[in-house]
């Protein structure tokens, strides 16, 4: 008997090639989850609310700093205005006007 | 010669090329959009560092007909600079998204410039003379002792260096929740569009207190968000339509006459997908990351990540005409994902409007308008032009090795399997850091405008 081979397309080839690679994928093909995060591009976790209690607790106290890992932002840390990396607009010319 | 003109009659020659050489590439010098004025005498471009840089064409010399003029440094100012947002906890990036210039109504030029969420109106001004021989004033700007002066003299103007100003004439601000992706200015010359990732708001030139939303497509919940809009553009003619485009590779054209808000779409242009040829990346890879008319109006062109459609309005249940601008990156899809890539936003654009044809030097020919000629970019500083009457296609390369004037720019091959031909490039080769996402074609002329990651190409047509 014969037997029809399926072709499979290459870009069926490289969803398998991905999901091998990532088993844990969502199930739901682009959708919610990307464009959660498109939505929410330039998020930074700087609370000031947070931050201006922890001030008024710690009236006579020495705010703690970042530690090294400047990500953490849970429990007793607090980020601070300085934690957050410098905004400069750049004083510098163009290179293309150059 | 009088050539009707094709992707491919049309013989590129490297014209100029901008920016710094060295490939460390400093973050604020990324490229992020380009665009011709109305006339084509001006170029603008912005970059990721919120700074604007005008080339204006010089006057062509007649005796020098071997060559257009070229481009030269006008203008450059600080747009936008970058913010952070307390309240939202939320950085704003100073990148310049896009740039859209204003016809010209004086001797002033406009330009509207836009970051993810603020649009500003700037004034890009000469002053050639200066006023000279106060009473009252010294040369230096200091005040003279009135009981010094025993003689009266009229202040004239005398001429200086030129020098151009840009100031910011309007700000218009705090509209967008959402990141702006595109800016377009209504035929009315008064009104303009702006649109983030949910929203469309309609605005006056003259009037930035106040602006109207016409579009708003977030769901109550957003658990359930399943597309954004990603780009927008308002009819070249009729002023009261605009189009707009989604992630899921749709366009919906609305007519603002029909509602104040116009969430139900007078046409909607969708492609039937193929059901058996679904996978994981179909949807990610049909968002359509720019959407042009055609001069008329008639027809509208959308730029999805491996294909440009040219779209009739008059049918919306396909396109009538796709180009495949990389299809070799079909078998690329799991890398092209993991590095990102597959979400990088190309522009595409239509050749110009007015086809002027030179014949002995000494008649010139205008053609009627046809929008016959477009152009995207790839990756590897290739771009690519589809040529709608011939249906030939080209390949071209930005870069400084071809950099030779009036030596016409060699076609680039790029070899999807199998045995690489000489000259040809397979596509593991490529460089997908070096891409081309904005390109401009000058309104008027064959001189077009190419951003690679940090330089601008110009390139224009071999003149006999």
């Amino acid at each position: 008997d014969t037997q029809e081979k399926e072709t499979i397309t290459p870009e069926r080839a490289e969803e398998a090639k991905l999901k091998a690679k990532y088993p844990n994928l969502g199930q739901k093909p682009g959708g919610s989850n990307f464009l959660m995060k498109r939505l929410q591009k330039g998020q930074k976790y700087f609370d000031s609310g947070d931050y201006n209690m922890a001030k008024a607790k710690m009236k006579n106290k020495q705010l703690p700093s970042a530690g090294p890992d400047k990500n953490l932002v849970t429990g007793d840390h607090i980020p601070t205005p300085q934690d957050l990396p410098q905004r400069k607009s750049s004083l510098v010319t163009s290179k293309l006007a150059g | 010669f009088l050539g009707a003109g094709g992707g491919n009659d049309i013989q590129w020659c490297f014209s100029q090329v901008k920016g710094a050489v060295d490939d460390d590439v400093a973050e604020a010098d990324i490229i992020s959009t380009v665009e011709f004025n109305h006339s084509g005498e001006l170029l603008a471009t912005g970059d990721k560092g919120g700074r604007v840089v005008i080339f204006q064409q010089e006057q062509e010399n007649k005796t020098q007909s071997h060559s257009r003029g070229e481009y030269n440094v006008y203008s450059t100012f600080q747009s936008h600079e970058p913010e952070f947002d307390y309240l939202k906890s939320l950085e704003i990036e100073e990148k310049i998204n896009k740039i859209r210039w204003l016809p010209q109504k004086n001797a002033a030029q406009f330009l509207l410039s836009t970051n993810d969420k603020t649009i500003k109106l700037w004034k890009i001004s000469e002053r050639d003379k200066r006023p000279e021989g106060y009473n009252l004033k010294e040369e230096d700007g200091r005040y003279r002792d009135p009981t010094t002066v025993t003689t009266l003299r009229v202040p004239v103007f005398r001429p200086m260096d030129l020098m151009v100003e840009a100031s910011p004439r309007r700000i218009f601000a705090n509209a967008h929740t959402y990141h702006i992706n595109s800016i377009s200015i209504n035929s009315d010359y008064e009104t303009y569009l702006s649109a983030d990732d949910l929203r469309i708001n309609l605005w006056h030139l003259e009037i930035t207190d106040r602006s109207f939303n016409i579009v708003d497509i977030k769901p109550a919940n957003m658990e359930e968000l399943t597309e954004v809009i990603t780009a927008a553009e308002f009819h070249p003619n009729s002023c009261n339509t605009f189009v707009y485009s989604s992630s899921k590779g749709t366009i919906r054209l609305c007519d603002m006459r029909a509602s104040a808000l116009c969430d139900r779409h007078s046409k909607l242009f969708e492609e039937p997908e193929d059901p058996s040829n679904r996978s994981f990346f179909s949807e990610i890879i049909s968002s359509i990351s720019d959407v042009k008319f055609s001069h008329s109006g008639r027809y509208m062109m959308t730029r999805d990540y491996l294909s440009v459609k040219i779209w009739d309005l008059n049918m919306e249940n396909r396109p009538v005409e796709t180009y495949q601008v990389h299809e070799y990156l079909r078998s690329k899809l799991c890398s092209l994902y993991e590095n990102d890539c597959i979400f990088d936003k190309f522009e595409c654009c239509w050749n110009g409007s007015d086809r002027q044809v030179i014949f002995n030097r000494t008649v010139t020919f205008f053609l009627p308008p046809l929008c016959s000629i477009v152009m995207t970019g790839s990756y590897n500083n290739f771009f690519r032009m589809f040529d709608r009457n011939t249906k030939r296609d080209i390949t071209l390369e930005a870069s400084r090795e071809n950099n030779k004037p009036r030596t016409v720019l060699k076609p680039r091959k790029v070899c999807a399997s199998g045995k690489r031909k000489k000259d040809e490039i397979s596509v593991d080769s490529l460089d997908f850091n070096k891409k081309i996402l904005h390109t401009a074609w000058h309104p008027k002329e064959n001189i077009i405008a190419v951003a690679t990651t940090n330089n601008l190409y110009i390139f224009q047509d071999k003149m006999n």
